[in-house]
């Protein structure tokens, strides 16, 4: 009877330690992400769920400050212009506090995405709750999503952040093109250089 | 003859002196210039990779960092002074500026010189970040700055900012 109660103790502390979400220790591929109510540039609380007859989501945190992040702008409107009526939208997520990045500011994000013309939803991650679980630790950090939110892709839209032009590889694209045919992404994850989120000690 | 070239000769002479005295006035201004003016650029992780895999009895600090990199910048004052106190004897700093090549003159130099520096730099900038971020460390994502702390076998890998010499001491400490 102690030696069960011990065992059920032990099950219980592994299950205990591999549901706390640490950053860099989110989700792999294969896990199901989490839906979340996010404040949307457009005054609106957003979630996944919202999104109407989609096969996918292409989760991007991104954010205002970063010179890497602002690299994929106009990638990730040309991504979202070719693949939200495909039923793959661009959902962009600001991870960073902005009191240790004022230009990573909720407003800062309006005035950005009215300037860029960003056709996709830019939310905010108001409180820093989302990113650790799903384990972002970088802008851009892409986590492509099917249309039951399993991830299946996670790392960078392609292998060329500084030049549009000398893609080779487009990771993120290839990556839907395998979902569309019922694949899983072969690579699965990449890395890719970025900011590391900003957040107050 | 000789009353003709003597005072030839002697402005000849004081020119020459006012020149080695510009010269010597000139080098001392330019000896903090000069530290990072032939800074070496490793163009592939093959090339760079030597500088993770010094075998000698010192303790290795590496930290990547680049002139766009609020954390790192914020950094780098802990990663100096690291470099004057030990003075390169049993601890070896090395900074890597992952900025790219063609930032090196305009933003990475005058960034150390600004900021008067002195600890050896090079940069790295292979665009083929797929190829050699899990190289460096498996675990690495990308997001700088990173650390690595190595001597001979034994390597620490650290994905985070630092926020004092002291906490920087604490991990070379256990390679001590």
């Amino acid at each position: 009877m102690k030696q069960l109660l011990s065992l059920s103790l032990a099950i219980a502390l592994i299950g205990l330690f591999s549901f706390t979400n640490h950053p860099g220790h989110g989700y792999k591929i294969g896990d199901t992400a989490t839906d979340f109510s996010l404040l949307n540039v457009d005054g609106k609380m957003k979630s996944l769920a919202n999104y109407k007859d989609v096969k996918g989501y292409i989760v991007t945190f991104t954010c205002n400050h970063c010179p890497y992040a602002v690299m994929y702008e106009d990638r990730l409107i040309d991504l979202h212009n070719k693949y939200a009526s495909k039923g793959y939208p661009v959902v962009a997520i600001n991870p960073n506090d902005p009191e240790a990045q004022p230009k990573d500011s909720y407003v800062a994000m309006q005035e950005r995405a009215k300037e860029k013309g960003f056709t996709f939803d830019y939310l905010f991650d108001d409180g820093q709750k989302v990113y650790p679980q799903y384990g972002a630790t970088k802008t851009p950090h892409v986590f492509l999503l099917d249309a039951d939110r399993v991830v299946k892709y996670i790392g960078a839209i392609d292998d060329s952040a500084r030049d549009a032009e000398a893609v080779e590889v487009k990771y993120l694209e290839d990556a839907i093109a395998a979902l569309e045919m019922g694949k899983n992404p072969d690579p699965a994850e990449t890395k890719a250089i970025g900011c590391s989120i900003k957040t107050v000690k | 003859m000789n009353y003709k070239t003597y005072p030839f000769h002697s402005s000849f002479l004081c020119m020459r002196r006012i020149i080695l005295f510009l010269s010597i006035v000139l080098a001392c201004f330019s000896l903090k210039a000069q530290q990072y003016d032939n800074m070496k650029v490793f163009k592939t992780y093959d090339e760079f990779k030597q500088v993770l895999e010094q075998d000698d009895d010192k303790i290795h600090v590496v930290n990547f960092w680049a002139t766009w990199c609020g954390p790192c910048v914020k950094e780098l004052p802990y990663f100096e002074e690291l470099h004057q106190k030990y003075n390169n004897n049993d601890v070896e700093i090395l900074l890597v500026s992952i900025d790219w090549d063609k930032h090196v003159e305009k933003k990475v130099i005058p960034f150390l010189h600004k900021n008067e520096y002195t600890a050896p730099t090079i940069v790295f900038d292979d665009p083929k970040t797929n190829d050699w971020i899990p190289k460096i460390d498996t675990s690495w994502s990308g997001a700088i700055p990173i650390t690595i702390f190595y001597k001979g076998d034994q390597r620490i890998f650290k994905e985070q900012a630092f926020h004092s010499v002291g906490e920087l001491e604490e991990i070379i400490n256990t390679l001590k």
